[in-house]
This record gives structure tokens, C-alpha cells and sequence, in this order.
């Protein structure tokens, strides 16, 4: 099988690795990088548990190759917070709220909301709602992801990792 | 806006405290079970069947035993080395044999046949995808029609009924209807649900050295898996510990272990390497246990006024080949007409097997009364012209009505869905919908209300022999922070946030100094976990005693240290008082520092340490009860359903943590919102799943589940800091109240049918006015009985009989809602008086009845698994013996058997 090198800038360190060509960004990112905070719900992608940052956008991890990730910045749920621990305001939105459950699908959520909000435009909250429903949270109805919703969408973060 | 008074408003119970779950949950840092691993462990996939029964005729290995990488193929052979007997929930052995792997035919599509062991799982699935197995293929058992008329799914039952209670024939039931003046009645079919946790299944097994069995698993218990791995396994040399962390979910789907998770088990010892399982999508949609597929007919009379007179059921339920609980689900029965005044209900109940993926738990899982019994209300209400508002009004049992006991002689104290339904309408002003309502359909916009009320039994313990209590232990440590460890278990329920809630609050210390650990069997003690919405009733009335406890050593060691009255001592916020000598305020920690490492200051026969604990076991039942409202549209050119609003009004008794309470409400809604119109886990006709990725089984997302209003009602239960239990009532409530809203909004075409999930093609149908499924798509028609299948008779009276034989020695075999329940019992008659022993593994029991001809009558009051006086009526024809025994609650079960002496 073949062998690929594999250079990335993974939550804000150098990577270095190597991976087949077969192998998905997910499997790699959990197995091989130690983000197992990367979650893997379907591995078909429409549940977005395994939703990371590739070079800015929110992928689905499971649908990309860890070769296709090599040279990119990818950020996964471990990279939000700050160094000091402080939480990324999606992550304190979602805690405020009551947005998680079982806490499986939220890496997934919380890396999509902070791609949409890490900008210095302030994201409406349809915009936020309408990437919200590309993913299936199994526990919660909703209600506080729902919440934290309309509150990020009235607090732009402004800034971009 | 929500209404949400804080109830028993202590310092932290009743408030809405930050979940302790979520920050490791929100960084990537829980530890659920595939983020374990060990050094040189190894990866599993199955082989698994195309078909859905056939016989396997030829199973070629060689090509993958070759493959670098794979470490050994099993075939059921291999791991019949390793004894596994898989269990139900009630611990007790399946009534049919459940292989780990298949052996010499497979019995639904995706049935194992052979485990791969590789270094990755994608070796381990290359290798999977090179074994060829030969089937012999043959007709599947798929539905229920084809269950009652179809081929035995086990070869050597006497037919497809897994199990069945009740009487098939009721005469006074039948004559209670006849006299009625309004006679309804209806067939409910609810479809296959795949509980679909986000989490799949999973297991890690490593085998640490010889007498040693290291477990983690994504489960609902780690202490009820360990008590079912010991008894599975009949490995009494091994100490097996199970942990469980994190998990993403469950329903009632990861109860205990299955087939693919023992198997795995097997092929650990086997082979002595480190083994993780990861149960992918596909799997999971094909091979996990299922749920509901149910069909139900209900009549029921009513008097000309809308009251309840009488009402008979028949249910059955497809349980899939190899059902975790291969039962009959007496409960939809116990709790149909629970909180309603009805004279009279009785009821036949069957679970089928059939060439399908077996059944398992999903929340609620006798929720069919509540769908069946709210929408024939409604559908009542319609047709006596009455409103569905009045009609429950007329009907339900109200706090005046008791102390009362329901038709099935279930004691009620404090139940409420009558005061629910008035509170619902404090915030739903029904007239005003009306108008609307009116208004709108002038404007061919069809708006509808569905109203609907229930109870539910929760907090069980003593029930059933594994629903226990629960215990809490605590201490305050050395450093004055307190430490639980519970035998309660978090799948997303936030244990580890409303424990440290009530512990804090009893004790006295601040929220922040509390740590609750839960998931690992070595710690606390036992639990069946998230089973029965049980753990804030059970685990918050262990954490509040435990407290208690606590609390007095604290303050009998702190008031000989500082030379205080007791009573004079008091704990607030981890702080010591002593009234009136605010010079004498002690930190915990400086007292639990003496408690600890100073013994010669304790006062004489105190224990040193600052430790507690109490295993808390509450009333066999607290009931929880709700009054729901929703407001639908249904658009009728696409026969899409918009959810307007959604309004909860329930009585959970005091409440722990308004927001997690809400959300477990709010959880089973969702769940309850995708039943009603989107998930449908089916088959075709040769039993191919038709639903295998979330392409096909279709989940609510956000845009289906609408904002939840709540209205909370607190009626303290009976049972210690007066919760009642709210995990499993969403699911249960959900339907009948989303139903009942369509059915409202297109009942001026016509009715709509209780079939689920209420597709879009299907509510066209019904505006349309014409059938729009396509013939290949045609769900089974539910075929009349034609080969009726052996029930066993019942008694009925006995036609003066010649004097039978008795005397002697009998074993008998009494289809209980546990399973069939063997014993036997030895009779002796004189003249007209009978007595006899039962002797079965409970113990030996004497009875003195009556005998009349062959008939015998006798009762017994046995004490397991409740209090219950058991009413035998037997009639003995030759060697055989037959008939009924009425068990209380449980209804009637069926009793045969032969003579052995
Ligand atoms: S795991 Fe990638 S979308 Fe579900
Ligand atoms: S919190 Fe469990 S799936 Fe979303």
C-alpha cells in the first residue's frame, strides 16, 4: 500500500505524519494525531460529527482524505479554546444554553458555529440555523443549540483561527 | 415565554446550575469508547449475511487467513470454545438459543457469521470482504402476516409467538362492548425505529493476564454490564470490571451486550490480544437491535355521555429473530387505561419472531398505549361531537379521585395529568385557536390541535429484580472537597451535574467543591442505569440521604472539637458555624483534616474519616404525568407538516435542574417528532433493510423540531426529596399529541390513518382521497389469521367433567411477562379440597384451594416480583393440565402443562 507524507498545521502546531492514500482525514485526525475529539457519527456524511476546519472551511472529515489534507491549517474541537482555557464563545454559548446532551455530536456543531462566527461580519441567524441543519444531534431537540444560535448570531467573535 | 418557577428552591436544587459534563464535552476531551486503546491491540470486523435466512452450505477462509495483517478469522466453531450465554435485561437466558455468530443458517440480513481479527480496521474489512460464504437460500419470516402464516423462524419452536399473556377470547369483555353506545375501534401499526445514538456500539476488551477481564463499552450501566458478563460468561475465576465514561446516547439500544460485543469478548480470550470493535452506521442500521413494529386493535365502548364503560386490546410485536427481550410488552396494557376511570379493560399480547434484526429497548417502550389510547379519544370526541379537551375531562382520575388503584389494580396516589391538562390550558387558549383555525381553512391554510394526556411509571425499583435501588458515597476529603462516586450512569443525562445539585445542597457545601464519578463497575456499587427514567428519582434520594449523613458526622466531630453543642453546629457553603461564636467558624478542610490524620482528637467510637454512604430504595413506582398541546399546519398540495407550537405542561415533581429536566423532555419530543413523520427502519419483502444510512433513516434535524414551551407543575412524589422521573416521557407523549394536531387539520377530508410515520404520500392520500403508494412499496397487508397458531387453551368453565386424575406430580410452564416461568407442582385432592406444593428455583410454596370436576382453583400471594395474589383456574384433561393464572397488574397468563408422577 502506498505511503503519503502528510505536513499540516493542527490546531495551531506543526504535523508531520504519513498515511495510505485510503485513509480519511478523520480516521487519521483521531488515530494517527490524537484529535479524538473528531467524532465519528456515520462516516457518510450527513450526521457533521466529524466536522473539522480545513484551511477555513468547515468539512466533513470523514468525506476528505488525509492526504488531501496535507499543507493545510486544520483546526479540530481540541483547537477552539484559548491556551489559558478560556472557551470559545461558541463553546460558552453552547454551555450557557444547555445545547448538549451526550456531548457526541457537539465537536461537530461547535467547529461549524465557530467557522461561521469567527468572522468580522455578523453571521444572520438564518445563515447560522441553515448550517445547523446539516447536522443530527440525537439527544437535545435542539432546543439549546437553538439558543446559543441566536445569541452568537447578535455576537460576531471577529476572528478567524 | 417558558414558566418555569424553581420548585423547593433550595441552594442548588431546583436551579439551573452549569452542567459539570460540559466543558470536557465542549473541548474534544470525553473519553467515549472508540477514543480507547491499548498497546498491540487489534481491530474486529464482521462477515455478515446478504440474506435474511438460509442455510450456510460452505464458508471459504483461506484467502483471508492469508492477508497480512490479520491476526485470525472465527467462525462460530472457533468461538464456541468460549461459552457465552446471552441474557435479557432480566438477566435470564433468551427462550431460543442466541449464537454469537451464526452457525448453520443465517436468520436476518446482516446476521454475523465471521469475525476477522487485523491489525486496522480497514485490513480487518479487506479481509471481511475476501470470505466467501454459500447460502442455501430460503422464504424469510419478514412481517407480522408472514410470522402468523409463514415457516417457523426457529426450527424446534412450536411456533413464531416468542411470547404471549393474556386471554384470547373474553367473553365479559365482549358482552361490556356489546352494551355500549358508542363502540370504537381501531388498528394502530407503528413502524421498525432504529434507536440511532449518535455513538454507535462499541466495545474494547482486553484480557489482563489470566484472571482478569478489562471491559469498556459504550453501555447504559457499566455495573449492569459487569452483573451480566459474569453470569453470560460463567467465569467465576475472572474479576471483570467495565467502564464507560462517556457515552454518545443510547434510548434503551445499549442495555446490555448483544451478540457483536460478546463475540468479541469470545475472540479477546481466544486470542489474548486487546480487541476494540467499533460498530459502523451500516452495522448499526442492520445489525443493532431495533425497536417498536408493533400493530394494535382496540375496541372501546363508551356510554352516551363519553365515558369509558370497557375496552379491549390485542396487540402484537415483531421481535426480530434474537429479541433482547424476546416479551410480549404487558406493560402498553398495565399502563393503557392508568389514568383514566374505565370499569373494565382486558387484553391479548404477543411478540413474534420473524427473520428481522431482533428488538430492543427504545424510550418508553410500551408508548404504543399512550398513541393508541390519545388518538381513539380524539377520534371519539369527533364522533360523539364532544370536545377532546371535555372528553379527557370526563374521563381522567383526578387528585380527588384518590387514593384509587386503576383497572389493573395499580395503586394511585398522587397522580395529575387531569390538573396538567387544566394548567396546559392556562397558556393554550383553545377557543382562540378555533378562530383561527377557522379563519385559516377559509384561506385553504389547514391548521390543526392535538391534545394529549398520560402518566408514566418511573423511579421503578423492587418491580423487577433488577431494578434496585441506587447507592451514593460520598466523602468529604482530606482537602475539605467531596467526592461521590455513584451508581447512577450518564449517556447525556447530566448525572454527574444533578447528584453533585442535591449532594451539595443537603450537605451544605458550594456546588464547585463537588466531584461526582460514575461509570466504572469497580466504583459504587450496583445500578441498572438509564433504564425506566429511574436515576434522578433513585440517585438523587441516595445522594440526599447520603448527604444527611454526612452532614451529622461533620457536625458531631466539629462540635466535640470545638466543644459545641451539636445542635449549635451548622455546614453552609463548606463553612462550619457554631451559632452565636462566630470565633469558632472552622473551613471543612481544617475538620476533615483532623478527621483524617489527627485519630486521638475524634470523639470516642467515631469512625475516622469523613465518609458516608446509603443505597436508597424508593417506592416500586412514582409516577410522572404530563398534559401536551401542539399546533400544526399540514400543507395540503405537499402533505408537509410544520410544527407552529408545542406546549409541555408536566408534573415531574420537584425538580433538580429545570434545564436538564427540559432538555430530556425536549430529547424525547425530537424523538417523538421523527416516529410520527420521518424514521422508518422497514424491510421489502425478502428482508433486505431498506433504511441503511441516514440518507435513508431519516432523523429530525433542527428545521423539523419547533421551540418547546413548558409549564411545570411540582407535585412532590412519595419517594425521598420528591422527584419523579422525566427521561422517557417526550417519547411517550410525543406521539399521540403530534397525531392528533394532523389529524385535526385535515379532518375535513377525512381520517387519517393510524399508520406510522405519516409521510407526506400518506397524508395526501388522505387529502386526496386516493391511494398513492405504489404497488412494490405497499406495506404488507396485515393478512387475516389463517392457520391459527396453537394457543393454548384456556380454561373455561368446565363442562361437569368425569372426576380426573389429579394426584401427583405436574410441571407446568406459566407464560409470565418475565417469559415462561417453569415450576412444578405436586397435588393432592380429598373430596372436594385441594392442596399442593410449587417448587420452582424461588423456593417451594404450599396452596390449599378447591376442586370442582377437573377444574382447580387456588390462590397464592407471592411477594416477587411484587406483592401479588396469584389466582390459579386449571382444568385437567389426562396428562395434562391447562388454563389461566390472573396475576394483578400483570393481567392473565397462560399456564400449561403435563404430568411427570
Ligand atoms: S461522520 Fe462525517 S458526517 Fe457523519
Ligand atoms: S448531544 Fe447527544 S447527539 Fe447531540
Amino acid at each position: 500500500m502506498s505511503e503519503h507524507k502528510i505536513e499540516m498545521v493542527l490546531n495551531g502546531h506543526s504535523h508531520r505524519g504519513a498515511a495510505e492514500g485510503r485513509r480519511t482525514l478523520c480516521d487519521y485526525l483521531r488515530q494517527d494525531a490524537g484529535c479524538t475529539g473528531v467524532h465519528v457519527g456515520c462516516e457518510h456524511g450527513v450526521c457533521g460529527a466529524c466536522t473539522v476546519r480545513v484551511d477555513g472551511q468547515a468539512v466533513r472529515s470523514c468525506l476528505m482524505l488525509a492526504v488531501q489534507a496535507d499543507g493545510c491549517t486544520v483546526t479540530t474541537v481540541e483547537g477552539l479554546a484559548a491556551a489559558d482555557g478560556t472557551l470559545h464563545p461558541v463553546q460558552q454559548a453552547m454551555q450557557d444554553e444547555f445545547a448538549l446532551q451526550c456531548g457526541f455530536c457537539t465537536p461537530g456543531v461547535v467547529i461549524t458555529l465557530a467557522t461561521l462566527t469567527d468572522v468580522p461580519e455578523k453571521p444572520s441567524e438564518a445563515a447560522l440555523l441553515a448550517a445547523m441543519s446539516g447536522h443530527i444531534c440525537r439527544c437535545t431537540g435542539y432546543q439549546g443549540i437553538r439558543r446559543a444560535i441566536r445569541r452568537l448570531a447578535g455576537e460576531a467573535t471577529g476572528e478567524r483561527a | 415565554m417558558n414558566e418555569t418557577t424553581p420548585i423547593a428552591a433550595g441552594r442548588f436544587i431546583g436551579q439551573r446550575m452549569p452542567r459539570k459534563e460540559d466543558p470536557r464535552l465542549l473541548t474534544g476531551r470525553g473519553t467515549f469508547v472508540d477514543d480507547i486503546s491499548f498497546p498491540g491491540m487489534l481491530h474486529v470486523a464482521f462477515v455478515r449475511s446478504p440474506i435474511a435466512r438460509g442455510k450456510i452450505t460452505g464458508i471459504d477462509l483461506s484467502v483471508a487467513r492469508g492477508m497480512p495483517g490479520v491476526h485470525a478469522v472465527y467462525t462460530a466453531a472457533d468461538l464456541a470454545k468460549i461459552k457465552v450465554t446471552p441474557l435479557s435485561f432480566f438477566l435470564t437466558p433468551s427462550e431460543v438459543e442466541v449464537p454469537l455468530l451464526a452457525t448453520d443458517h443465517v436468520a436476518y440480513a446482516g446476521d454475523p457469521v465471521v469475525l476477522i481479527v487485523a491489525d486496522d480496521r480497514y485490513l480487518a474489512e479487506d479481509a471481511a470482504s475476501v470470505v466467501t460464504v454459500d447460502y442455501e437460500e430460503e422464504d424469510p419470516v419478514v412481517s407480522l402476516a408472514d410470522a402468523r402464516n409463514g415457516a417457523l423462524v426457529h426450527p424446534g419452536t412450536e411456533s413464531n409467538v416468542s411470547a404471549a399473556m393474556g386471554l384470547d377470547e373474553d367473553e365479559d369483555g365482549e358482552a361490556l362492548l356489546a352494551g355500549a353506545a358508542h363502540l370504537i375501534n381501531r388498528t394502530v401499526i407503528h413502524q421498525r425505529i432504529s434507536q440511532s445514538p449518535m455513538e454507535t456500539r462499541g466495545i474494547v476488551v482486553s484480557k489482563q493476564g489470566a484472571g482478569e477481564l478489562l471491559v469498556h463499552i459504550t453501555c447504559q450501566s457499566p455495573h449492569m454490564i459487569a452483573r451480566y458478563l459474569t453470569i453470560a460468561l460463567g467465569m467465576p475465576e475472572y474479576s471483570i470490571r467495565v467502564l464507560a465514561k462517556d457515552v454518545g446516547g443510547s434510548f434503551g439500544l445499549k442495555n446490555t451486550p448483544w451478540r457483536e460485543e460478546l463475540a468479541v469478548i469470545a475472540a479477546a480470550l481466544l486470542l489474548g490480544r486487546p480487541l476494540k470493535w467499533i460498530e459502523d452506521r451500516l452495522e448499526n442500521l442492520i445489525s443493532a437491535n431495533q425497536a417498536r413494529e408493533q400493530e394494535m386493535t382496540m375496541r372501546v365502548g363508551f356510554d352516551g355521555q363519553g365515558k369509558l364503560l370497557a375496552a379491549r386490546g390485542e396487540y402484537s410485536s415483531n421481535n426480530g429473530a434474537y429479541p433482547q427481550g424476546a416479551d410480549a410488552n404487558v406493560a402498553v396494557h398495565m399502563f393503557m387505561w392508568a389514568a383514566y376511570k374505565i370499569p373494565y379493560y382486558s387484553f391479548y399480547t404477543q411478540g413474534w419472531y420473524s427473520n428481522t434484526v431482533g428488538l430492543a429497548a427504545y424510550r418508553g417502550p410500551w408508548a404504543l398505549e399512550s398513541l393508541i389510547r390519545e388518538a381513539m379519544l380524539d377520534i371519539a370526541a369527533r364522533q360523539l361531537g364532544i370536545d377532546p379537551v371535555e372528553i379527557r375531562r370526563r374521563n381522567l382520575v383526578t387528585l380527588a379521585d384518590q387514593p384509587t388503584a386503576t383497572t389493573m389494580g395499580i395503586p394511585l396516589e398522587d397522580i395529575t395529568p387531569a390538573e396538567c391538562l387544566e394548567k396546559l390550558l392556562t397558556v393554550l387558549d383553545i377557543d382562540a385557536f378555533r378562530r383561527e383555525q377557522a379563519a385559516a381553512r377559509q384561506e385553504g391554510r389547514h391548521l390543526g390541535l392535538g391534545i394529549a394526556t398520560y402518566i408514566e411509571p418511573t423511579g421503578s425499583a423492587g418491580s423487577m429484580p433488577v431494578m434496585t435501588g441506587e447507592l451514593a458515597q460520598l466523602r468529604v476529603e482530606p482537602t475539605g472537597k467531596v467526592t461521590a462516586t455513584m451508581s447512577t450512569h450518564s449517556q447525556g443525562h447530566g448525572t454527574q451535574t444533578t447528584m453533585a445539585q442535591v449532594i451539595a445542597d443537603r450537605l451544605g457545601v458550594p456546588y464547585e467543591d463537588v466531584t461526582v464519578f460514575e461509570g466504572d463497575s469497580a466504583h459504587g456499587g450496583f445500578g441498572p442505569g438509564a433504564a425506566g427514567s429511574r436515576q434522578g428519582v433513585i440517585g438523587g434520594g441516595a445522594s440526599l440521604k447520603a448527604a444527611g449523613l454526612l452532614q451529622q458526622k461533620v457536625k458531631t466531630l466539629a462540635a466535640h472539637l470545638l466543644n459545641a453543642n451539636v445542635e449549635d453546629v451548622s455546614l453552609e457553603g463548606g463553612v462550619i458555624h457554631v451559632a452565636g461564636s462566630p470565633e469558632m467558624t472552622r473551613s471543612l478542610r481544617q475538620i476533615a483534616e483532623i478527621a483524617y490524620g489527627e485519630p486521638a482528637r475524634l470523639p470516642p467510637g467515631f469512625e475516622a474519616g469523613l465518609e458516608a454512604q446509603y443505597r436508597y430504595t424508593p417506592p416500586p413506582m412514582t409516577f410522572t404525568s404530563a398534559a401536551h398541546g401542539c399546533i400544526v399546519e399540514v400543507d395540503i398540495e405537499t402533505g408537509f407538516v410544520k410544527i407552529l407550537r408545542w406546549i409541555s405542561s408536566e408534573d415531574c415533581g420537584n425538580v433538580i435542574n429545570p434545564a436538564v429536566v427540559e432538555g430530556q423532555i425536549a430529547g424525547g419530543l425530537a424523538q417523538a417528532i421523527g416516529m410520527v413523520l420521518l424514521e422508518e427502519a422497514g424491510y421489502d419483502a425478502r428482508g433486505n433493510p431498506i433504511a441503511v444510512t441516514f440518507k435513508d433513516y431519516l432523523l429530525p434535524a433542527i428545521s423539523d423540531v419547533p421551540d418547546f414551551e413548558y409549564v411545570h407543575a411540582s407535585t412532590p412524589s412519595q419517594s425521598e426529596g420528591g422527584f419523579r422521573g422525566v427521561g422517557e416521557g417526550g417519547a411517550i407523549i410525543g406521539p399521540p399529541t403530534l397525531f392528533n394536531a394532523i389529524a385535526d387539520a385535515l379532518s375535513p377530508f377525512g381520517e387519517v390513518p393510524l399508520t406510522l410515520p405519516l409521510t407526506p404520500t400518506r397524508l395526501l392520500e388522505v387529502i386526496e382521497g386516493r391511494s398513492m403508494t405504489s404497488v412494490a412499496h405497499a406495506p404488507a397487508p396485515v393478512a387475516p389469521v389463517v392457520t391459527e397458531v396453537a394457543p393454548a387453551p384456556v380454561a373455561a368453565p368446565a363442562p361437569p367433567a368425569a372426576p380426573a386424575r389429579v394426584d401427583g406430580l405436574w410441571k407446568m410452564v406459566m407464560a409470565s411477562p418475565m417469559g415462561g416461568q417453569e415450576m412444578k407442582g405436586r397435588l393432592a385432592t380429598e373430596g372436594t379440597t385441594l392442596t399442593g406444593t410449587l417448587l420452582s428455583d424461588q423456593g417451594n410454596q404450599d396452596f390449599a384451594g378447591s376442586i370442582e370436576g377437573n377444574r382447580l382453583k387456588w390462590e397464592m400471594k407471592v411477594t416477587k416480583p411484587v406483592s401479588l395474589t396469584l389466582k390459579y383456574d386449571l382444568v385437567v384433561e389426562g396428562d395434562s393440565i391447562s388454563g389461566k393464572v390472573k396475576m394483578g397488574m400483570f393481567g392473565t397468563a397462560k399456564l400449561t402443562g403435563e404430568r411427570l408422577e
